[in-house]
């Protein structure tokens, strides 16, 4: 017990550290972006962009087996061939949703399926490869912290706080989109671009995410910080702020217990989450269940007095 | 010991029986713009199946149905909730909901059952076709013999079983299936009770998940859920003829996406076989990405082709 806490307070040495900061960062940055999502309704699309990045991480496993380089150590490349079929699901969504007489629901599904299908044939492929390395490649799916090298906790790092910067730099301009686009537009933003860049930071923290939370659960470091929030506040700046925290002390906490009881770390980290939302959806003091309740049962007996 | 007896056999029966099952279903799911119950109820699952395991000790298909059943509800319950208090939009409330229940499955499986039984997460996830194993039969001639066909892996009975009671959900509720996929208000005024068909519904929905997510794990039960009707989808209008499509069209990708799996490296040139429901998921995809552009009234290539000639004519 007193070895966890030395490790939650920076006890741990620089590596432990980084990885520390790396997912709280990670966390923070997610709960930030997330709350964009959310506004916008983009919550299941950003399930199939994030399952969508298995083949691109095979892909790029390969790429660097072909020119044999080891594929364990090269987190950058990994991380783009992530980007890459991340941007191509995407794509495939918006193609199937506008092109045929196919809904979106159904185009989420079926690229969600299909990619992550891809993906898992190509994990076999190279499951049976002699090549190092191939054993951290499944940590993509389900994130394990154990297996983070000081290098990648690094970029996770820089990465979320990245971005993080941009994510404040703009934060009017991103309300501005999610609540009112034709005055955003006549200001003389571009609501494409905008789109752009809310879709590119989203995807950026997806990719960085796949080795802390996993891609199967890091779509809830991007909803529940925000929609715990949500609960707890109308004003949006709040909600940013709230989740940002909310992320961060999950990443924080679940983190630790991950290294500790040797779970995998998505899952913890997501349990975390949980009980947060769980707090927030009965005590949120906007919305909160039980505040409602509290509040309707002090209305009726106001009146009835 | 005849490889393709023993072996093949029974994976393509569980392929075929899985497939049929999840795409017949599926094809309601997609014309009721459902296809995400899926995504959502395949993640709840596991939690159910492992709380069930925690509860009874053991991995009995009846409380492993029960126990999903329970946390499905109770999942369903709570995306509304969450949808009406929080103000927020039906995606985001199940993300919100199948992610912690998923995460919750994942960690108690972990901690507390972890070796014990042959259940892990990376099983949950894409499942394990590849250990159903059928030793009895020693020849062709011993399949002329009921008994040896009773002794069948006991997944392999399960979704028989299963497949006959979608047949019977389907043939029985179809009319009501039609109703209320199309015009639920029109519905209402026809006395169908809106909510035994939806509840009914999600019931078999989660059973067929259940039963065929230790076959091809959760994620990949998506794909045979959704892609066979998607391009089932555009090739008719018809209900009858779309919800049958749908049923071959998977248990296509199914025989399809085994036979890849299993002979495609070989035919390659190398020596092991690829991931099957993974290779299932991709078929299913390829077939509905032929089907979307090749269809012949509602395809993209049909339809550009369609509007030149009007605009030349």
């Amino acid at each position: 017990m007193l070895e966890f806490l030395s490790l939650l307070f920076f006890g741990g040495g620089y590596n432990t550290n980084i990885v520390f900061l790396g997912a709280s960062t990670l966390g923070i940055s997610g709960g930030v972006m997330g709350v964009f999502l959310v506004l916008r309704k983009r919550a299941l699309m950003s399930d199939a962009v994030s399952h969508a990045m298995l083949p691109g991480v095979c892909v790029g496993f390969l790429l660097l087996y072909i020119l044999g380089i080891s594929g364990g150590r090269d987190f950058t490349v990994l991380l783009f061939g992530a980007l890459i079929t991340g941007i191509l699901g995407t794509l495939s969504v918006q193609w199937i949703r506008d092109q045929t007489r196919l809904t979106e629901d159904t185009a989420i599904g079926s690229v969600l399926s299909t990619f992550f299908g891809l993906g898992m044939v190509l994990l076999s492929f190279i499951q049976t490869l002699s090549v190092e390395g191939k054993a951290g490649l499944s940590s993509v799916l389900l994130g394990q912290i154990a297996a983070l090298t000081r290098m990648e906790a690094e970029v996770i790092f820089v990465v979320s706080v990245g971005v993080c910067v941009v994510c404040v730099l703009f934060l009017r301009v991103f309300v501005l989109v999610c609540f009112d686009r034709g005055y955003c537009e006549s200001i003389g933003w571009s609501g494409r671009w905008i789109d752009f860049m809310m879709m590119g930071l989203m995807l950026v923290i997806l990719s960085v995410g796949l080795k802390t939370v996993g891609l199967v659960l890091i779509i809830a470091l991007l909803i529940i910080p925000a929609a715990s929030a949500r609960f707890c506040t109308d004003d949006v700046v709040t909600m940013v702020i709230l989740s940002g925290i909310f992320g961060g002390l999950s990443g924080y906490v679940g983190t630790g217990l991950s290294a500790f009881l040797s779970v995998p770390t998505g899952g913890i980290i997501v349990v975390s989450l949980g009980v947060i939302f769980f707090v927030c959806f009965l005590f949120g003091t906007r919305r909160g269940v039980l505040v409602r309740f509290l509040g309707f049962l002090y209305e009726y007996y106001r009146r009835r007095v | 010991m005849n490889i393709f007896l023993n072996v093949d056999v029974p994976i393509l029966l569980m392929v075929i029986l899985t497939s049929f099952c999840c795409s017949l279903l599926g094809s309601f799911l997609v014309l009721r713009r459902q296809a995400m119950m899926v995504d959502a109820l395949s993640h709840v699952v596991l939690l159910g199946i492992v709380l069930a395991f925690l509860l009874t000790g053991t991995i009995e298909a009846f409380t492993m149905v029960l126990g999903a059943l329970c946390t499905s509800l109770l999942a369903i319950f709570l995306i509304g909730w969450i949808e009406r208090f929080g103000g927020m939009d039906t995606g985001t409330a199940m993300g919100v909901v199948f992610t912690i229940f998923f995460a919750l499955g994942l960690v108690l499986l972990e901690v507390f059952v972890g070796s014990r039984v042959h259940l892990d997460a990376q099983h949950a996830l894409y499942g394990a076709l590849e250990t159903i194993i059928w030793v009895t039969p020693r020849s062709w001639e011993s399949l002329l013999d009921g008994g040896v066909w009773m002794t069948l892996p006991r997944q392999i009975k399960t979704l028989g079983v299963m497949s006959i009671f979608v047949v019977l959900f389907v043939v029985f509720f179809y009319r009501a299936l039609k109703v209320t996929s199309f015009d639920r208000d029109y519905a209402r005024c026809m006395g169908i009770s809106l909510f035994l068909v939806d509840s009914v519904l999600l019931v078999m929905v989660t059973v067929v998940v259940v039963g065929s997510f230790e076959a091809v794990g959760v994620i990949l039960v998506m794909a045979l859920f959704i892609c066979p009707a998607a391009a089932a989808r555009m090739l008719t209008d018809r209900l009858v003829l779309y919800v049958v499509l749908s049923g071959v069209l998977g248990v296509l990708s199914g025989v399809l996406g085994y036979i890849c799996a299993a002979w495609l490296p070989l035919w390659l040139g190398g020596t092991q076989t690829l991931a099957t429901a993974g290779m299932i998921a991709v078929i299913a995809g390829v077939i509905q990405l032929v089907m979307m552009i090749f269809a012949p009234r509602y395809g993209i290539l049909a339809q550009k082709s369609r509007s030149f000639l009007e605009k030349k004519g």
